[in-house]
């Protein structure tokens, strides 16, 4: 199943639509025929998505269609009822997000998923802090580091003493995707990254999307905000109760097509039917 | 806990009034909280010196209530991280009578005909045994609780009862005398202290580190250029802390051996009793050197070390925690461990205390601990608490029972009246919480 889609999107760049990314080698990640259910409900049902160097691909889809679930997976947090992962062609073992972080894939979560009760420097290190020759804590060099790092995301930030409890919900957001930047992600899952931010740090957030492109990082998108995905994606993925409806090159469909995915789950003429596409 | 009180009634009309105080509390960094708590300990204080007729504040009663305070004390310092993690653990108490009764009969059955009588090896490995105990039960709870997924409420209910009734069953019931002197040092009392001199070279020191650690930490935010404290708010908060430490010992230099001891004492150090008789002080008590020294590490875990940070992140967020890649099972059976292991310190410290291992041995010593720990400022929420202010809470918890115990009053009454501390300072909790947010 997922050698077709990968066929189709090669078929797709000699026709003419080329997005400058190579798609010769093996995907940075490939998640494939992925299902996990939570009692009775499939939250995620055969699904399969695939990434590429230096590509933004944005997942789409209604509220409930299984989105965060599928990331999820992929970043460590849910374990798969079925299903592989592939990372740079090669099988990977992912079961928690320690796993997940070792193959580079970093996380921006919906949620945020912060611990409220410490600053941002700690947050921005936990699990992987700054520390003295004599092992201990160095949160000196943490919140020096801190500094810099959310200096270029939201310039306006002076708040590092406090507990994150303290800050508004888009400097928390700030402080989440400071997080998955610091350590140089290869693969970066940005689960709905702007969704509290104005309309300046949402532009800090967007120029930081293409610089990350141009280092050749992999990036999933997953947005409500169908001009965002428009501006920034290279292909957009549409799921559906679960399952995929179709993919296709952001620049092969139009603004009410992808909404015509999302909301019939009618797959147009540019894009790559899925398992959920509607059967006419 | 005053401040509380009293903050809620001025609230409507500060802004212009309350605001120098505010200033003051921001520029020397003291928190309202600690200061709340010195405050109702001094309300304590002055109020038992008043009803039992100024026998209270004497340098006698003020050395053993530091004696008393020792062994809640050392396990306050762990019930902290353990309620940091929403957590809880109510074995405390029966961990601490099991882990007595082992070193008591270890040391009576085994170490002394191994090593011979008072040969040094006999405290270290009953002191040895008595950790790894500690260490294993505290780790088969913390097992049971993070990788088997039994609430910590129940494990540890249920633990309350199990390591009771093992204390019982190891010993069959008997009181196990210790025989070793050296261990009985840990217990305080006139060979358990260390003297006028070697309290003064002690806060000495004390007060050296505390200038070097005000002074290191002037310099660390200079360095990164962050705002520093004024001059004079770091020299006021240096002399006050400096200045307990010199009242302390002044208090504990001034407790001196009764007539009888001294007179032994001398005869042993071969000293010459003088006309009138000799004034040989006590000082500082072994076991509450241990106790400040147990305060001091663990503070640094807290605060300084990766599993502290964890700890406290696992409180705030364990679904985060989790997420960010913390092992959160092996930091929760960790901290269980470690509580385990404070309540074999508190074992040895009591053990020592009353030179015998009895089954009643650490009852209700949970409710006290955790008494400490929520009185100084552990939230039962998770993910707040620190270490100096559970001791300080110990030190509360522990003023009232002994001030209760000088005024003659009966333990049911005692009993009934920490009880309802306890709900009351929980209720006062959640007041302070609801107004700081
Ligand atoms: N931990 C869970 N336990 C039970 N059901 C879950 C869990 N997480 C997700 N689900 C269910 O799985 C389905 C997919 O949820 P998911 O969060 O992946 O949706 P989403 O596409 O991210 O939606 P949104 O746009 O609202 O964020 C939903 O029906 C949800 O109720
Ligand atoms: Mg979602």
């Amino acid at each position: 199943m997922m050698s077709t889609t990968m066929d189709d999107i090669r078929d797709g760049g000699t026709t003419g639509h080329t997005d400058n990314i190579d798609r010769a080698g093996p995907p940075l990640v490939a998640m494939e025929d992925i299902s996990i259910s939570f009692g009775g409900i499939h939250a995620v049902d055969g699904a399969s998505l695939d990434l590429y160097p230096g590509e933004v691909v944005a997942l789409l889809g209604h509220n409930g269609a299984g989105k965060s679930t599928l990331i999820k997976i992929l970043s460590g947090a849910y374990k798969r009822d079925s299903g592989e992962i592939m990372v740079r062609g090669e099988r990977a073992t992912i079961s928690n997000p320690r796993d997940a972080k070792a193959y580079g894939i970093e996380t921006i979560y919906q949620t945020l998923a912060l611990a409220d009760n410490v600053d941002a420097a700690a947050n921005l290190f936990l699990g992987r802090e700054i520390m003295t020759p004599f092992g201990t804590l160095d949160d000196a060099a943490m919140e020096a580091e801190a500094r810099k790092v959310m200096g270029r995301l939201n310039p306006n930030f002076k708040r590092f003493k406090e507990p994150v409890r303290a800050l508004s919900g888009g400097q928390r957001q700030s402080v989440a995707i400071a997080r998955a930047i610091l350590f140089n992600a290869k693969i970066l899952i940005m689960d709905e990254p702007t969704a509290a931010l104005g309309p300046q740090e949402t532009a800090q957030v967007a120029d930081l999307i293409k610089e990350l492109k141009k280092e050749e990082i992999g990036i999933f998108l997953i947005s409500h905000d169908i001009h965002d995905v428009f501006d920034l994606s290279d292909r957009v993925v549409v799921m559906k109760n679960g399952q995929v409806v179709g993919s296709a090159k952001t620049s092969d469909v139009t603004k009410d097509e992808v909404l015509g995915m999302i909301i019939l789950g009618k797959c147009p003429a540019g894009a790559t039917p899925g398992p959920g596409a509607m059967k006419d | 806990m005053s401040d509380v009180a009293s903050g809620g009634a001025v609230r409507p009309k500060t802004a212009g009034g309350g605001s120098g105080f505010k200033n003051f509390l921001r520029a020397t960094e003291i928190d309202t909280r600690m200061l709340g708590m010195v405050g109702a300990l001094l309300v304590i204080w002055v109020g038992f010196h008043i009803l039992s007729g100024g026998t209270f504040l004497t340098p006698r009663n003020l050395w053993n209530l530091s004696v008393q305070t020792a062994s809640v004390g050392v396990m306050a310092t762990g019930m902290v991280l353990v309620i940091v993690t929403r957590n809880i653990d109510l074995s405390v108490g029966s961990v601490l009578g099991v882990t007595g009764m082992i070193m008591a009969i270890a040391q009576t059955t085994w170490f002394t005909p191994m090593f011979g009588f008072d040969n040094p090896m006999v405290w270290i490995a009953t002191i040895g045994l008595g950790l790894l105990s500690g260490l294993a039960i505290g780790g088969l709870q913390g097992f049971v609780i993070a990788y088997m997924g039994v609430p910590s409420f129940i494990v540890t209910l249920g633990g309350l009862l199990v390591w009771r009734g093992a204390a019982w069953w190891v010993a069959s019931g008997r009181t196990i005398p210790i025989t070793d002197d050296t261990f009985k040092i840990l217990g305080g009392g006139s060979d358990g202290s260390i003297g006028a001199t070697w309290s003064w070279v002690i806060a000495i020191v004390a007060i050296a580190f505390l200038a070097l650690a005000a002074v290191n930490a002037r310099r660390q935010r200079k360095r990164f250029h962050f705002p520093v404290k004024p001059m004079w708010a770091e020299y006021l908060t240096f002399a006050l802390s400096a200045g307990a430490v010199v009242v302390a010992t002044l208090i504990v230099n001034a407790y001196l051996l009764p007539g009888p001891l001294a007179a032994r004492y001398a005869q042993a150090n071969g000293i010459a009793v003088p006309e009138g008789g000799l004034a040989i002080s006590f000082g500082y008590a072994v076991p509450v050197l241990l106790f400040i020294g147990v305060g001091i590490v663990m503070t640094f875990v807290a605060r300084r070390t990766r599993f502290g940070r964890y700890v406290f992140a696992i409180g705030g967020n364990p679904e985060a925690a989790e997420l960010a890649g913390i092992n959160t099972k092996r930091v929760t059976m960790m901290v269980f461990a470690l509580m385990g292991m404070l309540a074999a310190i508190a074992a040895a410290i009591s053990t020592a205390r009353l030179t015998s291992a009895t089954n009643a041995q650490g009852t209700l010593d949970e409710l006290y601990t955790i008494a400490a720990a929520v009185i100084g400022g552990t939230s039962l929420a998770g993910g707040a608490g620190t270490i100096a202010g559970a001791m300080l809470g110990a030190l509360v918890m522990q003023s009232l029972q002994s001030g209760m115990v000088l005024l003659g009053m009966d333990t049911p009454l005692q009993n009934i009246v920490v009880g309802a501390v306890l709900v009351v300072a929980v209720w006062l909790d959640t007041v302070y919480r609801k107004r700081a947010a």
